[in-house]
């Protein structure tokens, strides 16, 4: 048994494992544990990883491994991973166990609930490792499912309509990265699934501009690119907090690693001819986003909105294909990843007990729960950029990347893209002063407990996270570095240097 | 690494341990301990300042008569591209080694006195953490090596003053007040950043030293690059540099960015007397006096921008400062106005020996204000412990009630009012006379400045300690203790024999000692315009009558307009409110949901749901219609074949 196929072997054991226990304090326990081996066999791999690395490994993805799955249509279930995809497995893994410690306290079918959590995490690994396209497209296609009925049975406020909505939002999305991946697989002339046997093939520019239109839209909606980013402010509002927390944290990253690995990383020529339309609508998301996160009331809208502002640097980082946005994108995607799931974790903390989102209702919060307060006042901060937290690291490598491109287009797009770090600075405040900051407003307020063991450990676990990245962020660049150069020396003829 | 190095190191690290530990710890702490270890990390930081300032000053910094640049540390942080990283590291130098003396000096001086000020206050602990975090952010800024390691702590800084503005994080003023001045200097970082972009972009590095040599060098090819491209009659160059210059006005308050910090003020006092005094409001001053040289050299029309900017606020702060009535108020725009001087002291200063006064000059008045404005408001701080109110009409007579802040505050106001012997003295004097020399003008607004701020000192003074004391409170002692007293007392002895300092020969422009010129006949202005700043003030506020307030209706519109300082607060509000707001983002959020949710997704939804319900007919189930619709498809072919092939 390959080392990679245990990321997925451990959530089907878990998963059944809660299938066949029989009450809730296990099941909780049964996923807990699962999802802790797995954050802990996630590192492991990567150390493994890094030591190969260190031993002069040179191939572009490690530890491969390949399984018969339908050989006549040449599909295999074929994985192997490179820094890239192992910071965004780190990610996940943290999410996923940050998710179930805040779920603590789901009443409902909770059998059913950490189910579909351990289904909707086994996708993301599933993605994050395949090479095969059609296996990753399985994996995306397979993380819809549960999102629909996460919504749906536990979400709350319009949860039909919201559910729904995602659903048929993302399936578009991914009807048109399928149509993508059939057009890989038969222009290209290989009559192969496998993304590194077709990054060497030479695809010709009129097919490449068709695949990557549809791949990166396709890939995008994922992400909440404008203006297909709809479905994630209703989505998120509906959620139940664990579900917000995969939505933003994991699900949107899909997109963003797609968009990357799949429609940029294949067809370079087309990405340099016409990465300048995602550029408008990821600077049209960032700074449009971020105003109109400005004037939510609703905490849940508010980090939904400023998610799609703030995914909107992952879509520009892409689009930029200099190595310092890519490498800026890549990071924003996992900072955006912990930073929101514990943003959603301390709104869901707050909405469990005062049963409103709206930032004008609350208040007092830090008063009457320091820890929560904090935690939410943390990830704002995060939010906003603040330096010794991962949002700044990668904001700023975006821009530094972004500056390479010279050209007024260039340029105007960074500036906006800058200009969004004030209206940032506004919503968050504002939504501190009103809902942490102030007394409090409502006497049933001070019957309020702060966090439970449960929430405590899921937000330090993510703040560590965050902490991580914005302290040591040459930990993590030098674990993407070499991928990141691979990746943009397919674009060195237009972009120089 | 010698011990000078480590010193330098851990006058840095000490502050962020005792930030940690109190901010992890501190609710398991007694306040008493929480108290206890902030005090003790910052008087060690201010001990290990002495000696490191000593050392650069005398020993290890001096080479062959120069004081030369010294990096103490560095290491790569966050590499960006081949040329561009952010690196992690300490400089010593002489403006850098200046600023560890006098924040880790005011820092310690403040925690102590917070020991007595905020005795018995709520989240005690936490306030020292943030105290901390501060001084650790802002000597991080001081000794950056690499301009976007100033950016990181410039935002750390920000932070902390947030953080510690909204202290009393239940009173709406104070909510409003720390946004305020969040959003405000974030604003002017978005030019910094744009400005640290331009300048990293075309000089290929981040490192300060490198960008400076780059951009100075006689025949550089970057230089060459930067300054070919024009806009509005200035040079890429200087663009990049105002933009930068954007951050600094931003934190250093000037005009018209200044509008955070009287609002500030809503923070405890001796939180003023450190951040919004005497240290995070010079960041901006120090960023220009930084990167001096490539102003000075490369880019004199931006400095001149700067003098003309500092020239006017100092005035413009000078003026609604005479009119305050709320203590703090008016320290704070003297604050404004104070760092005006020195923003224009580097504006008028040029490069090489004889034109470079000015920036000594200016680091002179950075140096020197902040013992006396320190003082000033720990003073401030003490007569508003005494009376429990910050408002004017509440205080009088105090003197004999407070006399240890009486004299000190005294001492302070001798100084900030330029009364010869006394610190402020010297180091203004070097800012007019390095003025009157290259922009006569902006000496006259000095000038003028200076007799202003005289009044409004003075004006402070007496109608604090003096005038007619407010029944109620007669009977006021100095309740405080030796914790708030003794800050008072040293700061005291900086604020009035801190001006005798040969500072020439410590700063300068180029590291080469000079003497800062002092010509008699020079001083006779501005003393005399002190001297009558003072009279005047004595006349109007030594004694209770009505003149002041008959002189205020006399010229009552122009009383009104500095009472309500200009009107800049309106209208700013005006352009958030009611553009920002209502014109940018209503709409935004309004077209978000109407246009493309609701036109574009749940319209394509509709229409979907539409054209189903339109088709649907013809899945009748009855067999009649089907046999129809075949027929009618035969029929179709067949008229299709017999036209293609007829």
């Amino acid at each position: 048994m390959d080392i990679l196929s245990l990321l997925l072997v451990f959530p089907v054991i878990t998963a059944l494992g809660i299938l066949v226990a029989k009450k809730d304090k296990v099941v909780r326990w049964t996923a807990l544990s699962g999802s802790i081996v797995q954050l802990f066999l996630a590192i492991g791999i990567t150390a493994y990883y890094v030591s190969l690395r260190n031993a002069g490994e040179t191939g572009q993805m490690l530890l491969e491994s390949s399984y018969e799955w339908f050989a006549p249509l040449q599909i295999y279930f074929s994985a192997a991973v490179d820094g890239i995809s192992l910071v965004m497995i780190l990610m996940t893994a943290m999410v996923v166990v940050a998710g179930i410690l805040v779920s603590w306290k789901i009443g409902k079918q909770v059998k059913e609930f950490f189910f579909l959590i351990l289904l909707l995490s086994l996708s993301a690994y599933g993605f994050f490792i395949s090479t095969n396209l059609f296996v990753m497209f399985f994996f995306l296609e397979l993380a819809v499912i549960p999102k629909y009925l996460l919504i749906g049975v536990w979400g709350s406020g319009r949860k039909d309509y919201s559910a729904m909505k995602l659903a048929l939002m993302l399936m578009f999305g991914s009807a048109l990265v399928f149509i993508g991946i059939l057009g890989l697989f038969y222009f290209t002339g290989a009559q192969t699934w496998d993304f590194q046997e077709i990054a060497k093939m030479h695809i010709p520019i009129e097919t490449q501009r068709i695949l990557y239109i549809l791949l990166f839209t396709g890939f995008g909606v994922f992400t909440a690119m404008f203006p297909f980013h709809t479905w994630a402010p209703d989505g998120h509002s509906s959620a139940p907090t664990a579900a917000s927390m995969f939505l933003a944290g994991i699900s949107m990253k899909l997109g963003g690693y797609g968009c990357l690995r799949v429609a940029t990383y294949l067809l370079p020529d087309a990405a340099q001819e016409l990465s300048w339309i995602f550029i408008i609508t990821a600077s049209i998301a960032i700074i449009y986003g971020a105003f109109a996160t400005m004037m939510q009331k609703d905490l849940k809208y508010m980090n939904a909105y400023s998610s799609v502002s703030h995914c909107g640097f992952v879509i520009l980082g892409i689009a930029m294909l200099t190595k310092a946005a890519v490498t800026g994108a890549v990071m924003q995607m996992v900072s955006h990843g912990i930073m929101t799931a514990l943003f959603f974790a301390s709104i869901g903390m707050i909405y469990d007990r005062a049963h409103t989102r709206q930032a004008d209702e609350l208040g007092g919060m830090l008063k009457q729960m320091p820890f929560i307060g904090s935690a939410f006042i943390i990830s704002g901060l995060c939010s906003l950029g603040l330096p010794g937290f991962s949002g700044f690291v990668s904001e700023m490598t975006v821009f530094v990347g972004s500056w390479e491109r010279t050209g007024v287009f260039y340029r105007v797009a960074t500036i906006l893209a800058c200009a969004s770090i004030v209206v940032t600075a506004v919503y968050i405040l504002r939504a501190v002063g009103f809902a942490i900051w102030g007394t409090v407003t409502n006497k049933e307020y001070l019957k309020f407990k702060d966090a439970t063991w449960s929430e405590r450990s899921a937000a330090v676990l993510l703040t560590l996270g965050i902490l991580i990245i914005g302290l040591a962020p040459f930990l993590f660049i030098h674990l993407i570095d070499a991928d990141t150069t691979s990746i943009v020396s397919r674009f060195i003829a237009v972009v120089g240097k | 690494m010698n011990s000078y190095d480590l010193s330098a190191l851990l006058i840095v690290i000490l502050p962020a341990l005792s930030f940690l530990v109190l901010g992890l710890f501190g609710n398991r702490l007694s306040n008493r301990v929480s108290g206890l270890i902030g005090c003790a990390s910052l008087v060690t930081t201010a001990i290990l300042a002495i000696y490191v300032a000593a050392g650069y000053f005398f020993d290890f910094g001096l080479v062959g008569g120069v004081h030369e640049k010294h990096i103490a540390l560095q290491f790569q942080w966050l590499k960006f591209t081949e040329n561009l990283s952010i690196d992690l590291g300490i400089v010593l130098d002489p403006i850098s080694v200046m600023m560890l003396l006098v924040i880790t000096i005011v820092s310690s001086m403040v925690h102590i006195y917070s020991l007595g000020y905020m005795k018995g206050e709520e989240y005690f602990e936490r306030y020292y953490a943030y105290l901390s975090l501060f001084s650790f952010s802002m000597l991080g800024l001081v000794i950056a090596v690499n301009i976007f390691q100033m950016y990181i702590f410039w935002e750390l800084v920000g932070v902390s003053s947030f953080l510690l503005i909204g202290f009393y994080f239940t009173k709406p003023s104070a909510i409003a007040a720390a946004k305020k001045a969040f959003i405000v200097t974030r604003f002017a970082d978005l030019g910094f950043l744009i400005g640290i972009l331009m300048l990293s972009y075309n000089t290929k590095s981040l490192d300060f030293f490198t960008i400076i040599e780059r951009l100075t060098q006689v025949g550089s090819p970057y230089l060459a690059n930067f300054t070919a491209t024009s806009f509005m009659g200035m040079s890429a160059l200087s663009w990049a540099l105002l933009l930068v210059f954007m951050g600094g006005a931003g934190k250093s308050a000037m005009f018209p960015l200044h509008i955070w910090l009287p609002d500030a003020m809503e923070g405890p006092t001796p939180v003023s007397a450190l951040i919004h005094a005497a240290t995070m409001v010079v960041a901006g001053v120090f960023l220009v006096a930084r990167l001096f040289p490539v102003f000075a050299i490369s880019a004199p029309d931006a400095l001149l921008i700067i003098a003309y900017i500092g020239a006017f606020t100092a005035l413009f702060a000078a003026l609604i400062a005479c009119t305050q009535t709320d203590i703090k108020r008016v320290l704070a725009y003297s604050t404004i106005s104070q760092i005006a001087y020195m923003m224009f002291g580097l504006g008028v200063a040029g490069w090489g020996a004889e034109n470079s006064e000015g920036f000594t000059g200016s680091m002179f008045h950075l140096f020197t204000h902040a013992f006396f404005k320190a003082l000033l408001f720990l003073g401030a701080g003490a007569v508003i412990h005494a009376v429990h109110s910050n408002e004017m009409k509440d205080m009088g007579g105090l003197r004999k009630s407070l006399p240890i802040t009486h004299i000190t505050f005294l001492i302070a106001c001798l100084a900030i009012a330029g009364v010869p012997g006394l610190s402020g003295f010297f180091s203004k004097e070097a800012i007019l006379a390095a003025a009157f020399h290259s922009h006569p003008t902006i000496f006259y607004v000095g000038l003028f400045t200076s007799g202003l701020t005289a009044y409004y000192m003075f004006r402070l003074y007496f109608r604090i300690f003096w005038h007619n004391p407010v029944p109620e409170h007669s009977h006021n002692h100095e309740g405080h203790t030796w914790a708030m007293n003794i800050p008072l007392i040293i700061l005291a002895v900086g604020a009035a024999l801190a001006g005798w300092i040969p500072f020439g020969s410590f700063v300068s422009a180029d590291g080469k000692a000079m003497e800062l010129p002092f010509h008699l006949t020079f001083s006779i202005a501005p003393v005399a315009f002190g001297l009558i700043g003072i009279g005047i003030a004595y006349l109007l506020y030594a004694k209770k009558n009505d003149v002041p307030d008959k002189i205020a209706s006399s010229i009552n519109a122009f009383y009104k307009a500095s009472y309500n300082k200009f009107y800049i607060d309106e209208i700013y509000l005006f352009i958030t409110k009611k553009v920002l707001f209502n014109l940018v983002g209503r709409p935004a959020a309004w077209f978000d949901r109407t246009v493309v949710n609701g036109l574009f997704i749940n319209g394509s939804a509709e229409a979907t749901v539409a054209t189903s319900r339109a088709i649907k007919p013809m899945q009748s189930g009855r067999l009649q219609s089907y046999t129809m619709f075949f027929l009618g498809g035969v029929l179709l072919l067949a008229a299709l074949l017999i036209i293609k092939f007829m």
